[in-house]
């Protein structure tokens, strides 16, 4: 008969849980049994690693500068909106 | 940089300046965040351009319950979705869709083919400033609801409540479009930067 409980995660149902692990909204048990796999499995803490880059660089984004002709834009349209106003 | 409060308080007292500060702060992500909802840029732009007018005339009536960025937010994501979808939008987020493509998996469950290498490659194209147009790139192969939750989680820094409010998704919908955008867009990466061997 096969053992229910306190099976070992394998990589594949791993990498499911690793944006619940980083939200922090695993049970206390199931991120027990995440950083047991974790710590016997070199591939699943590089892909752990790669998902918090993937994270990272996303963040690391600039948002492109407004030209110097969208900033008229945007100063005409608050101006006429203010003369809207009055 | 002032703050969006203080931005707020300046605009409130009529000061032209403080507006062109805050489209400076938030237009280019409207942008991306419209251009998943709507055919084209054109159109990404006039939802824009109609949601900074929406915004001057609610800004009397702001209340602040929630921040400024959220309130902004949920103007253009209310206009863009009233403006039209360029795709099926309500793709069942019950739908499986694996982190990984499973054929890297052998029968035991265990990695058959494991990721390849590729984070300190991604960091030296940062480094040399060549990145960020190939990060853009891949943002937009993801499919549009993914895209919109991980622009706003992990681009724009919002907490899970305030993209839950701004587009109007369940907690547990936002962390699954939120694990399945960042999955894809891991594997993209991947596939970007791997090492060559």
């Amino acid at each position: 008969m096969k053992l229910l409980h306190r099976r070992d995660l394998v990589c594949r149902e791993a990498v499911e849980l690793v944006t619940d692990y980083l939200e922090g909204t695993l049970s206390a048990r199931a991120q027990r049994r995440f950083e047991a796999h974790l710590a016997g499995c070199p591939h699943c803490t590089e892909y752990l690693a790669q998902m918090r880059e993937t994270i990272s660089l996303t963040g690391r984004l600039e948002p492109e500068d407004l030209t110097p002709q969208m900033r008229d834009e945007f100063t005409d349209l608050y101006r006429r909106w203010q003369s809207e106003q009055q | 940089m002032d703050s969006d409060s203080e931005l707020l308080l300046r605009l409130r007292s009529g000061d032209e300046r403080a507006f062109v500060s805050l489209v400076e702060r938030y237009h280019e992500p409207m942008l991306r965040l419209a251009a998943s909802f709507v055919p084209n840029r054109a159109v990404a732009e006039e939802v824009v351009q109609d949601t900074w007018l929406a915004v001057l005339r609610g800004l009397e009536n702001f209340e602040g319950r929630s921040s400024l960025k959220t309130w902004l937010f949920r103007i253009l994501v209310n206009r863009a979705r009233s403006t039209g979808s360029k795709e099926q939008r309500s793709v069942p987020v019950a739908d499986p869709e694996p982190a990984v493509d499973p054929s890297r998996f052998g029968g035991d469950g265990g990695w058959a083919d494991p990721p390849e290498h590729w984070i300190e490659a991604a960091e030296r194209r940062m480094e040399a400033g060549k990145l960020a147009d190939r990060v853009r790139g891949c943002l937009g192969e993801l499919p549009a609801r993914q895209r919109e939750v991980v622009l706003l989680r992990d681009l724009e820094g919002m907490s899970s409540e305030e993209v839950c409010a701004v587009l109007a998704l369940t907690e547990g919908n936002q962390r699954v479009l939120l694990h399945r955008g960042r999955s894809r867009l891991r594997q993209l990466f991947e596939d970007e930067f791997r090492e060559v061997r």
